[in-house]
This record gives C-alpha cells, structure tokens and sequence, in this order.
C-alpha cells in the first residue's frame, strides 16, 4: 500500500497538482494584468519605468528604518524565503525534478549548504508563528489563512528535513509525506496569499511606476 | 532417498562434516537477527529433522525463481538443505512428466495432508476463467485453491506470486494476481524479489524446520528477519547520498567513484531486501555493487513505478504535457474573462446618461 500510495503521489497526484497549480497560476496572473487601467490623461512628470524598477530593487534589498518588531519580521520573513529558494533549487533531487520536467537541470549546492537553509529557514518561520502568536498588534491582524498559508508553506520544509536525514519514518512513508504536502502546496497557493509568489514583484513594479509617473521621489 | 534419514545423517553422507553443519546454523541464526543461543537450537532441531514433503507449484512465471535457487551457487550447504526437504512436485526439477508427475502431486497431498508446505511460484491468471494459464488441463486457479487446502502453510516465492509480478503490470492483460487474492484462510509468507534471494527461501525454511513455525512478517507478509530494512539502510555507497555526491551518468567520474546511484534511478531507498548483506553469486556482490541501480524487484507494482532510471525524486508521469495544457486552458480562460470584463464595461459606460448642467438647475 505504502508503495502504490507513493507511485500515485509521483504520478497521477503529481498531474493533478500541477495542473491546479499551472491553470489557476496562469489564470489569475494574466487575468491581473489584463485588468488595465485607463489612460492617464495628465503629463508624466517622471517615468513609469524607473519607479517601477526602483521600488522593486528597494523593496527587495534595502533594508527601512524599523521598529524593533518589524525589523525581527523583515529579517526573520527574509531568512524564511531565502532558505526556502535554496533548498527548493539547490538540492540535487530537487534539481533531478526540474531536470525531469523541463528538460534542463543546474549544478546543485553541496548538501551541507542545503542543510543549514533548511534548519535557518524551519527556525525562522517557528520564530515568525511564535511572534504571531505572542505579539497582540500580528494576532488580531492574522486570519485563518495566515496560518493556513503558514502550515503549507512549512510542512514541505519539514518533511524534506526529515526525509534528507531519515527522522522518525521509513523513507517511504516520508517521501510520500513531503510529497504530499508539496502537492497539497500547489493546489492550494493559486487561490490564497501564496499567489504573491508570482504577483509580488509584479505589484512592486506597479506601485513604483505608479509614483514614477507622478513624479514622486521613493 | 530415504524418508527416515534426519538431516544430519544425510549430510554427512554427502561428506559435509558437522563444523561445517553448525557454521551455517550460526549463519542461518546471524541472518534471521536471532540470538547467539539459537545457533545451537537450529542445530539440534536441524539435526533431527525429517524431511518434510514440499508441493512446488509453478504458475505463471519465467522459472527465474527456481534457477535463482539451483543455479545460484552449488553445491553449498543452502542448495543441500534444499535437497533434505521432499521435493514431492516441481514442474522443472522433477523427473516424472505427463500423469505420472500429477499422480505424484496428488499422492503428496493425500498422503500428507495438513502437513505438506505449499510453495508457489507465478501468479495466477483469472480473466476469461483462467484460460491463460493450465497445467493438465486444469487451470492454475484451480490447481491453487486444491492445493491450499491441505497445506501447513503457503510460501509465496518471488514477485509474481507475492504480488503478482510481471504478469500482474498493466495493462495486466490476463487478470493476473497474486496468491494473496486467492487464498484468504492460510499463513502465506511472501518471499518477494525477481528472483528472490536463495539464502533467503532456505532460511524461512530453515525456520520452519527449527521451530514448527513461520518466522515473524512484515504488513506484506514477507519476513521482517530479511526484509526489514531498505537496500539504501544498509548500502555502502550510502555516506555519498549523505554527502549529496551523485553519479549522474554510468560512467562519469561519479560512477567511477563510486558515488550515490540516486539520481540514475536507483529505488533502494524505498526497496525492503536483504541484496546488501546477504549478496548474490556466493556473496560476490549485488547490482549496486556492479554499478547499477536497484529496480524496486522485491516491492509490489515495481514494474508500474515508472522508468528504472528515473529518480525517486521525479515524477513517475508526464508532468510537462499536463502543465502545457493547463497553461494554456488557464491564459485562455484569463483572456476570455478578461473581454468580458471589457464589454461589460463599454456596456455600462454607454448606458450611462449624461448629467448636464441644465439637469442640476432644474432639480
């Protein structure tokens, strides 16, 4: 059972996922831009592009003057994506992957490189729901699919933990669990706050070019 | 050969003498994870074993099992304590042929009924009433459910009559399934594997014959003393999966060095076997040691899971066609909302009535 539970995971679950995951992705982000907006009739004071290119670099990699709170978010939220990218591309099986499906792999970091992303990253979203917990002004701000988005985004994390150093399950069952969650990932992130993985940058860029245009100096 | 004759007496009339009789109890006790102790108990309960009667029924199969067994190594002390069992039937081994050689199956299971040890090999076709597969005349099916009758227990021996093998992949065209589907009321130990491990058939047997019992199972009824643990627990390329050092073809600097056969397919992380300690040809090796990864051979469906050399990690199906397709179905649907976003709002900008300044002054 465990072997067929697998098999279907890898294949036909697989199909499925990322099918939702492809469809509501391309759906929601074409149907985005393609809302538009109408022609401003006003002379550019500035331009459109340079905002918007700036916001997104600044956004990105320029550390603001924070609070305490929001400066333990920033760096922990920052510590949380990195690690994540890394070991979601930088893992030689996870390389294996898009080898397998896009036709094109990249080198791989060396495992122990992999294993302290993946330990930064796991500490720091623990650090990021305890603080969402613990902190009043982030508990009342949190909904349901804080935590929803939350729990998706660290099981895959985990699991991959355990399944790299064999923790608690036989490497079947948790391969089939990472698997799993992963899955479980894709089919949820088009329809919740997990969009911003393609959107984010896109809304930068916008939000620059928006003040670019009038001129407004970011 | 002499029915009366114990064990002991046989073998040292085949001139194997009693060191070398308690050497491979030791080994048999080692294999099976018993205590110390116990090498001398199989010794004893070995020495003054008859010989029990075996019906070896062969189903739908290749006959890879039986030659895994013969032909592996020989003559060794494993192959001889196979010859200390009767082998009362057995399509390939037996020298009687045609109605003499049913006479004898069905001598056997009069003779010794509720006692004799079933020992199947291949699966049993069901569609179309089993047509696919008959032994005089008879189909295997009923040949199976006669036999499973009068049997003290039943030893599934190799994949196909584990789990239905080979014949049981899809599109699985004669309805082939294991013993498991059809006898429900008997022990049945699955000795899986394509072929199995000799060492690992005459150590359930040698089990049987210490103990009067079957040795402790795994869920898949296969016993855990050589299917506990994964081929990649006990692999010796193992530190370099650690290490995420992969040979990424046969024969790059990898492969010659010996690393982590992962990434060319190899499915010992999921695979339940005994390859990497108990070893094949004499204890020369197994497949990974001669650089090729494990196929899965001892697990069910192993021929369905997809490509033999595509990694564990990668998908057992075509992804990319299914994500094609969904882009496409996704930016095509985006672009037909979005337009009638568009008339939509054309409609109400023309439906709107304009608010003139006359309009304010007489209201």
């Amino acid at each position: 059972m465990d072997q067929e539970l697998l098999l279907w995971m890898r294949g036909a679950g697989l199909q499925i996922a990322s099918a939702v995951f492809v469809l509501g992705m391309s759906y929601r982000m074409l149907h985005l831009l393609m809302l538009g907006r109408k022609k401003s009739l006003a002379a550019a004071r500035g331009s459109e592009w340079a905002g918007g290119l700036r916001t997104m670099w600044r956004r990105s990699f320029v550390l603001p003057r924070l609070s305490p709170r929001g400066k333990f978010t920033v760096v922990a939220g920052y510590l949380f994506h990195i690690g994540f990218f890394v070991t979601l591309f930088f893992l030689s099986q996870h390389i294996a992957l898009f080898r397998a499906v896009f036709g094109f792999g990249w080198p791989a970091l060396p495992r122990g490189a992999i294993d302290i992303a993946a330990v930064l990253s796991i500490a720091a979203m623990i650090a990021l729901l305890a603080h969402r917990l613990v902190d009043p002004v982030k508990r009342l701000l949190s909904d349901f699919q804080d935590y929803l988005t939350w729990a998706l985004s660290f099981l895959p994390l985990l699991t991959g933990f355990m399944l790299l150093r064999e923790i608690g399950f036989e490497y079947v069952t948790l391969l089939t669990l990472h698997i799993a969650s992963v899955e479980l990932l894709l089919i949820v992130s088009p329809f919740t706050k997990l969009a911003h993985m393609f959107s984010t940058f896109i809304a930068r860029w916008y939000n620059g070019a928006v003040n670019g245009f009038k001129g407004i100096q970011t | 050969m002499k029915e009366q004759e114990t064990l002991e007496q046989r073998l040292s009339g085949q001139g194997v003498s009693r060191r070398a009789f308690l050497k491979f109890c030791a080994a048999m006790a080692t294999m099976m994870a018993l205590p110390p102790s116990s090498a001398s108990a199989i010794a004893t309960a070995l020495a003054k074993a008859k010989r029990p009667s075996v019906i070896w029924l062969s189903f739908q199969e290749c006959t890879g099992c039986t030659e895994s067994l013969t032909r592996s190594h020989s003559p060794t002390l494993e192959s001889l304590i196979f010859d200390m069992i009767s082998l009362d039937y057995h399509h390939t081994l037996q020298a009687a042929s045609g109605f003499a050689a049913e006479q004898a199956r069905d001598d056997a299971m009069k003779a010794f009924y509720g006692q004799y040890l079933l020992l199947v090999d291949g699966s049993i076709p069901l569609k179309d009433g089993g047509v696919y597969s008959t032994i005089a005349g008879r189909t295997n099916l009923d040949m199976l459910e006669e036999a499973a009758k009068g049997a003290a227990a039943i030893i599934a021996v190799g994949s196909c009559a584990a789990f239905g093998g080979l014949p049981n992949a899809q599109p699985n065209p004669t309805g082939a399934v294991p013993v498991s589907d059809i006898v429900k009321d008997k022990l049945i130990v699955n000795i899986s594997g394509c072929p199995p491990i000799p060492a690992v058939i005459t150590g359930v047997l040698a089990h049987y014959l210490t103990f009067g019992e079957l040795p402790a199972l795994d869920e898949l009824g296969r016993p855990k003393a050589f299917y506990g643990e994964t081929i990649h627990d006990r692999c010796y390329r193992r530190p370099f999966y650690d290490q995420g050092k992969f040979a990424k073809t046969f024969d790059d600097e990898g492969a010659r060095n010996g690393w982590c056969l992962y990434e060319l397919g190899c499915k010992g992380p999921t695979t339940h076997n005994a390859c990497a300690t108990t070893k094949w040809n004499g204890g020369a090796g197994f497949p990974i040691e001669a650089g090729h990864g494990c196929i899965g051979c001892s697990e069910p469906k192993f021929w369905d899971a997809g490509s033999f050399y595509t990694p564990l990690s990668a998908p057992a199906a075509d992804v990319t066609t299914v994500a094609q397709a969904a882009a496409v179905i996704g930016a095509g649907a985006a672009i037909a909302l979005s337009a009638v976003d568009r008339a939509k709002k054309r409609k109400a900008q023309q439906a709107r009535e304009k608010l003139t300044v006359e309009d304010l002054k007489g209201s």
